[in-house]
């Protein structure tokens, strides 16, 4: 039987794994300082200078990855756009404050996560689901989400299915998700985060997968939805 | 309810799911796993949807005026100025 939990280990697993089976391998969506050469320490000590071209050289290193993350968090474009900004903002007015305990990618992610979490917070979104999620509700007890099993997912998932599946998740559920499984995030990670426990993000990750699968597999193309 | 081969149900087994799915362990090995069905299809759903997940979401590029815009709000930020 092939290994299908591959893709659900966390990263670091996967990455020791030798298993032949397994095929994909997340890894976390940080800016690869190989995708552009130079001296992290110079290029901070440039910007501390005021140096505009050494700021020119961050934001293109890392705005692909930074946007990604506040796309996939909110689900909005003209949103993703403004935190985005907002993020660069953050990061050029605290980068003084960066001790170099992490890599500089990591701890700009961490400040874009949480200038996404200030800006959800601010909209009233239900982050309170956060506390939801730790009484899972009748239909995901354990034991009542199986379904017949001629209903299981073929593996050919369409993608405006599992946007709009994402989309309907609430909004704790979503970011969980969205952390880990799209950009790579660890559960403790998360957890220092969200500021909830690793247990806590490891259950709350696979009732969002559960509620994913429910819903793909309600409609599991787009289309057939409306 | 389904009993396993080590006595495990359905819902036993899939409570333990978060944490035997982030542990790094080989869960097809799983006795439970080796005599039931739904939970086999249940995990393979649950690895399709991660897959899935990072595949249909890739890094994309912000527009070009985002940088502009990003630019002009330094210039107006207090400090450090920018030459």
């Amino acid at each position: 039987m092939p290994d299908n939990t591959a893709s659900l280990r966390s990263h670091s697993e996967i990455s020791r794994s030798s298993s032949a089976e397994v095929t994909y391998v997340p890894t976390k969506r940080v800016a690869s300082k190989s995708a552009v050469n130079y001296d992290q320490a110079e290029i901070l000590a440039r910007v501390h200078a005021g140096d505009h071209q050494a700021f020119a050289l961050l934001y293109a290193t890392h705005k692909r990855q930074i946007y990604s993350l506040c796309l996939h968090m909110v689900g909005n474009i003209a949103e993703a756009e403004d935190l985005t900004q907002e993020a660069f903002l953050q990061f050029y007015r605290k980068i003084n404050t960066f001790r170099g305990e992490s890599a500089l990618s990591t701890w700009f992610h961490r400040l874009t996560v949480n200038v996404v979490l200030m800006h959800l917070r601010k909209k009233g979104l239900q982050l309170n689901s956060l506390d939801e999620m730790m009484e899972p509700d009748s239909d995901q007890r354990p034991g009542r989400s199986f379904g017949a099993p001629d209903l299981v997912l073929s593996g050919a998932i369409d993608r405006l299915a599992l946007e709009r599946a994402i989309g309907d998740l609430p909004a704790g559920y979503r970011l969980v998700f969205v952390l880990h499984d799209i950009e790579g995030f660890e559960h403790n990670e998360i957890a220092t985060l969200l500021d909830f426990s690793i247990g806590n993000s490891k259950s709350q990750l696979h009732k969002a997968r559960m509620k994913l699968r429910e819903s793909l597999r309600k409609h599991p193309q787009q289309g057939g939805r409306r | 309810m389904r009993k396993s081969a080590n006595h495990l149900s359905c819902e036993e087994f899939q409570g333990q799911l978060p944490d035997l799915i982030s542990s790094g362990e080989r869960i097809t090995d799983h006795p439970h796993l080796r005599s039931c069905y739904l939970c086999r299809a249940l995990l393979a759903d649950l690895e399709t949807i991660a897959h899935a997940a990072r595949q249909l979401f890739p890094v994309v590029e912000p527009p070009d005026a985002l940088w502009r815009h990003i630019q002009s709000a330094i210039v107006n930020d207090a400090a450090p100025n920018l030459h």
